[in-house]
């Protein structure tokens, strides 16, 4: 092969480099935003210190006390409360797509889930806090305080005003937004199984829910945890559509029905008008402690979708 | 490749076409620009249409909030800079920067008592610090009855609402507390973004006014002009004076005529619980900010202002902002003069 310095072989040349320039933007862009925050964030960190600044739930603004227990807190707790709802509902849903469902069905819900996956947050944020909320303060909170709230013990969860912008509500729009990511990536999980696994099972004699169960979820346990953990990072980072229902109050919640904080909508709330230094600072603490666990669950995530992969 | 260097050079004719249709639509003039407070927002981006059909010098804004203005004036990225808070007068000597306030507004506190019908609820400086404390647990507390004594008011707990995101309400309302309520001084303090102990934050005024009309027995504070653009119903309070008094334009002014604006401390005043018989006892200005060494871009700031003195009391009061007294306009222009501006 003779190589000229033809147009062509320059040409491309050109276009390998714009494409290696490409790739290497966004590992520079991570590293950036990464320094960014730590460097905007130092003063406060010098000041409150790493524990001292996860354990303290006070965030006095007046008093320049700043402390990241309870947005910290409340992000893994709405996160937390959202996965335990969405996560049965998406398996089913993907079980059904892959097992269950004839052809015609299989593609109508595929393309539920993707719009439902497509809309904007902030359109959720409204239609909880115009529509959910006020169903959930007239209806489900009453019922659940007179039915579940009589029980001893879980019956704390559901004391308190049922106001519909709480925990709850917050919760339930978060799961319901994070449905579509746990279930695309369980259904690819399931798609991989062998046929022939499953062929011998019903071979030998087993029903549909004994595949399932036994021969489908234990292939795809790592591709399930992985599909969880894209979710879950998906659910700590979401702002617009938990600043409007969880009633960004600085407190530790009591119940399911209570108000409380979440990092993101921390920042949101109090960017603009941050105007001491070390509030500001303490907002880009809070920042980027955030980036490190999204980071950290993301990574996880990642690293067992891949794992299922190359199995 | 022929193909690629096409494009590339019918997008360069776009970018050409852009900035020539762009240069032709601004006429030989200047462009001022300016950044804060969301509050008079609306305010100011009338005048400034006003302003550039009779002049055509643009004035920009934008509503970043007042600790964005103060950022971006005491680093010197914008022209002029708007806070809800004054700044206090070491502060401005700092910063090196001037300020005088711009307009005056009022707060309210708008209820949600389905049983009111068109009576109006009365309220105190204590009963509302007690409210926003958490002790004052309950519509039927002695305290409302006895402030309330035709009212048949019902056993229900009450919520209060709060601005989540920092804002100059915030900083007025609860200056308005630490002034009659030694506990919120003592606990919480003021500024625009407090430590609330209890209640539901929502973001803006429009999220306060949404979350109170829409949950029953709450109650929050918003400007003047939410609660009457929502029909909200508004309690009466009882200012320093004793006296019960309604939200009003009127009364706004003579808290804003009370207030000891003086040109010295860069006009660093609070209006709350002014002495005057019928002021309202929770308003507060908004200031402007200017980088002190800027003279000659300061100097059309001025005019843009002094315009807005002489010509923007109308469309202040439509929009239920209230204008600066007169003499208060005199004592900034006089303030103008000693730095050269005017």
């Amino acid at each position: 092969m003779k190589i000229s310095p033809s147009k062509e072989h320059l040409f491309n040349l050109f276009f390998l480099i714009i494409t290696f320039f490409a790739a290497f933007l966004i590992i520079f862009l991570l590293f950036g935003i990464f320094l960014i925050l730590f460097k905007e964030s130092f003063p406060a960190m010098q000041r409150f210190g790493f524990l001292n600044f996860i354990l303290s739930s006070s965030w006095d603004p007046v008093k320049e006390l700043f402390g990241g227990a309870i947005p910290l807190f409340g992000t893994l707790i709405t996160s937390f409360l959202a996965l335990i709802v969405a996560v049965p509902i998406a398996l089913g849903i993907a079980v059904f797509i892959t097992e269950v469902a004839p052809k015609a069905f299989k593609e109508i819900i595929g393309m539920a889930i993707e719009l439902l996956a497509a809309i904007p947050s902030i359109i959720y944020g409204m239609w909880g806090l115009f529509t959910l909320a006020p169903l959930q303060a007239k209806y489900v909170e009453p019922f659940l305080q007179k039915t579940l709230g009589k029980l001893p013990l879980l019956g704390k969860l559901f004391s308190g005003t049922p106001l519909g912008i709480d925990l709850f509500t917050a919760s339930l729009i978060l799961s319901i937004m994070i449905i579509p990511f746990t279930a695309s990536v369980a259904r690819d999980a399931f798609q991989i199984v062998p046929s022939v696994l499953k062929e011998s099972a019903y071979g030998i004699g087993a029903t549909k829910w004994e595949v399932i169960k036994d021969v489908v979820f234990p292939y795809c346990k790592l591709g399930i945890l992985g599909g969880i953990g894209l979710s879950l990072g998906r659910a700590l980072g979401e702002t617009m559509a938990v600043a409007f229902v969880l009633g960004n109050l600085n407190q530790f919640p009591t119940s399911l029905f209570s108000a409380t904080a979440t990092v993101t909508v921390k920042l949101a709330n109090e960017f603009t008008e941050a105007e001491k230094d070390i509030h500001l600072a303490a907002l880009f603490y809070l920042a980027f402690l955030l980036f490190l666990m999204s980071f950290t669950i993301l990574a996880l995530g990642k690293y067992f979708t891949e794992r299922i992969k190359t199995k | 490749m022929k193909g690629i260097l096409f494009l590339f050079l019918i997008f360069l004719g776009i970018l050409v076409s852009c900035k020539g249709k762009e240069e032709k639509s601004i006429p030989a003039g200047k462009t001022l620009n300016g950044a804060g407070a969301t509050f008079p927002y609306p305010l100011y981006s009338t005048w400034a249409g006003a302003y550039y059909k009779e002049t055509g010098i643009k004035v920009n804004y934008q509503s970043i909030g007042s600790g964005g203005g103060i950022r971006q004036i005491a680093e010197r990225t914008v022209d002029f800079g708007a806070s809800d808070m004054a700044l206090k007068p070491e502060e401005v000597e700092e910063k090196k920067l001037l300020q005088f306030p711009a307009v005056v507004g009022g707060v309210v506190v708008a209820v949600n008592l389905p049983e009111t019908g068109e009576k109006k609820l009365v309220l105190d400086g204590e009963a509302l610090c007690k409210i926003y404390l958490g002790e004052i647990k309950s519509w039927s507390d002695a305290k409302l009855k006895a402030l309330n004594p035709d009212f048949n008011l019902p056993d229900k707990p009450i919520t209060p609402v709060y601005r989540s995101d920092g804002s100059g309400t915030t900083a007025i309302f609860t200056h308005y507390l630490s002034d009659v309520c030694k506990n919120w001084a003592k606990e919480v303090g003021y500024g625009t973004s407090v430590s609330f102990k209890t209640g539901l934050g929502a973001k803006g005024n429009e999220g306060v006014a949404n979350y109170v009309k829409r949950t029953p027995y709450s109650l929050g504070y918003v400007e003047y002009a939410y609660a009457v653009q929502n029909k909200m119903q508004v309690a009466d309070m009882k200012n320093a004076k004793g006296k019960v008094v309604s939200p009003s334009v009127e009364a706004f002014k003579e808290a804003a005529s009370s207030a000891e604006l003086n040109p010295e401390k860069h006009f660093y005043a609070w209006m709350t619980n002014a002495p005057g018989e019928r002021a309202w006892p929770i308003a507060g200005a908004t200031y402007i900010l200017l980088a002190r060494e800027k003279v000659e871009t300061n100097k059309e700031v001025v005019k843009f202002f002094d315009w807005a003195y002489k010509k923007g009391d109308n469309v202040a009061l439509q929009l239920h902002y209230v204008p600066l007294p007169e003499e208060v306009k005199e004592k900034i222009r006089n303030y103008w003069k000693s730095q050269g501006l005017y």
